[in-house]
């Protein structure tokens, strides 16, 4: 019973090893300034197409759906108010947020692990730099910069789906739509709404790093590792969704 | 033979080392003097790969000691292993050359990134081109790894290896998976950077002929080609063969001793010679 509970410990002990020692390495030199930005464009810039689709077709379903759900109690013009606060407060950092996990939770660990396996990481050892320093803090940097800024144009592309649809089909004003939608949002929504995608970024770099990294046994492994990856990252995403949206639900109750 | 007044380059202290549990090198201890060769043979999973990594400070012993330039690595944190290793070239099994990096910027990477190395920027090129000239790859600055053959990634991790100008260069199976012609090629590499720049040289390999080209062949740099040190009337160069087996020691030695074993395992190695 023991034995079988050692390894997820000490896995356990390991991600937040490493986690600790990426976190660090923000405040060390040498600063890898290329590398966050290369790692900037792959994830942000290269994700930026699938995350525009997955906004504005979240808006658009959510403003279909809520449409029939508010025609019931006769007050369809809400649905801007509905559309924006569900997309600010949910939708928007967590379909986000997976869609980064499959798109690049997955892409981190092949990555490592492809250099793992073919001893470049120890090569990079051996050659005078910390892998950790090298690939993982600037990935987790450009990950925490990145996912915050396409959450926010994954919430604008879904808000503006939302009111295609509310002008288009339901028959709204604009004007009308986009007020609700203004004054649906508070401070809460907008903390939350931010505070979400920074803590799934870390979840999305660092388990792609830490799958990467302790990749064994040759090309399998690598595969093996990037389902892990992503499987453990989407998991993860919607435990640290629940625990956020627990504090602050129970702090807008106060 | 007499005492040897070389200095100590790399010690091992009844090293072993585990994975899970599992010892892949026990109890080896051996030292290498300044202007060796050592050649250690030894059949796959016999732990040659660990021993090196072990060697670089990338793997630690789970007893005994290793002393690298008289510093006992196991005492150091990875951040002060970088100034020991700055010292030490290896050439990886498979090259292990950065993908995403062109070949100049692989064989760039040491110079770089070796904080006690320092190279001025403006030098990098001017020492990068030297290298690859070494290994004879002087065309391929601008093309990746991928565009490569074996052979000639295999040079290219030569010249990364050695741009540094390390004393000390450690091998993996150098000539493993290329053809006949080609493995002899790099094999003439590795004996003309341990006579041209005087090198103490650990060569690890599953082939006997690379141990034999070791030890009775020196470079030529007039011919630009390899002779026999006998022929060129020079001192023998200074061979040790070490055998492994599952992880122990089982042999120490010079050629001769080794060719006279009677050891079924030790003597299997040396019949590939032909």
């Amino acid at each position: 019973m023991l034995d079988l509970l050692k390894e997820p410990v000490l896995a356990v002990q390991e991600f937040v090893v490493l986690g600790g020692s990426a976190f660090r390495n923000i405040f060390r030199k040498p600063h890898y300034l290329d590398d966050v930005i290369l790692q900037m464009d792959t994830i942000g810039v290269g994700s930026l197409v699938v995350v525009v689709l997955v906004g504005l077709f979240s808006g658009i379903v959510m403003a279909l759906q809520m449409s029939r759900a508010l025609a019931q109690y006769g007050e369809v013009e809400k649905t801007g108010t509905l559309v924006a606060i569900t997309l600010a407060r949910e939708l928007g950092p967590v379909l986000t947020a997976i869609m980064m996990a499959g798109r690049n939770s997955s892409g981190i660990a092949s990555e490592l692990g492809s250099m793992k396996v073919t001893e470049q990481i120890d090569a990079m050892r051996a050659l005078g730099t910390d892998p950790i320093q090298k690939l993982v803090t600037p990935r987790l940097e450009a990950t925490c910069f990145m996912l915050p800024l396409l959450t926010v144009i994954a919430d604008f592309v879904g808000l503006f789906g939302g009111w295609v649809i509310a002008v288009v089909k339901l028959n709204l004003t604009s004007r009308l739509y986009w007020n609700s939608a203004w004054q649906a949002l508070e401070w809460n929504d907008v903390a939350q709404g931010l505070l979400k995608p920074l803590v799934f970024a870390v979840v999305v770099s660092l388990m792609g790093c830490f799958y990467g990294l302790r990749t064994t046994g040759g090309t399998q492994g690598v595969g093996r590792s990037t389902t892990q990856a992503m499987v453990a990252a989407t998991i993860m995403i919607f435990i640290t969704d629940v625990m956020i949206t627990e504090f602050f639900v129970s702090q807008g109750a106060s | 033979m007499p005492e040897t007044p070389s200095p100590s380059i790399l010690r091992f202290e009844n090293v072993t080392v585990s994975f899970d549990g599992e010892p892949v090198l026990r109890d080896v201890s051996f030292e290498a003097f300044e202007g060796e060769s050592r050649v250690i043979l030894g059949a796959a999973g016999s732990g040659k790969t660990v021993l090196l990594k072990t060697a670089l400070g990338l793997l630690r012993p789970d007893s005994g000691r290793v002393l690298a330039f008289g510093k006992d690595l196991g005492a150091m944190r990875e951040a002060q292993l970088f100034e020991i290793r700055s010292r030490i070239g290896m050439l990886f099994q498979e090259s292990a050359l950065f993908d995403s990096l062109s070949i100049e910027q692989n064989v760039a990477y040491p110079l770089l990134n070796q904080k006690s190395i320092r190279c001025p920027a403006s030098e990098v090129h001017g020492r990068v081109e030297e290298a690859l000239d070494f290994v004879e790859l002087g065309g391929t600055l601008e093309k990746f790894p991928s565009e490569l053959s074996g052979g000639m990634r295999r040079r290219a991790g030569i010249a990364r290896a050695v741009v540094t100008k390390p004393p000390l260069v450690l091998y993996d199976s150098p000539s493993a998976g290329l053809d006949p012609i080609t493995a002899h090629t790099i094999m003439a590499l590795l004996i003309k950077e341990r006579d041209m720049a005087q090198t103490t040289t650990i060569l690890v390999t599953y082939r006997y002929q690379d141990g034999n080209l070791m030890a009775n062949f020196r470079y030529n740099s007039k011919q630009g080609r390899l002779e026999p040190a006998r022929q060129s009337g020079g001192p023998l160069p200074r061979t040790t063969f070490m055998v492994l087996r599952e992880g122990r020691l089982v042999f120490e030695g010079d050629q001769d001793r080794l060719e006279a074993t009677a050891d079924d395992y030790i003597s299997k190695f040396c019949k590939q010679r032909e």
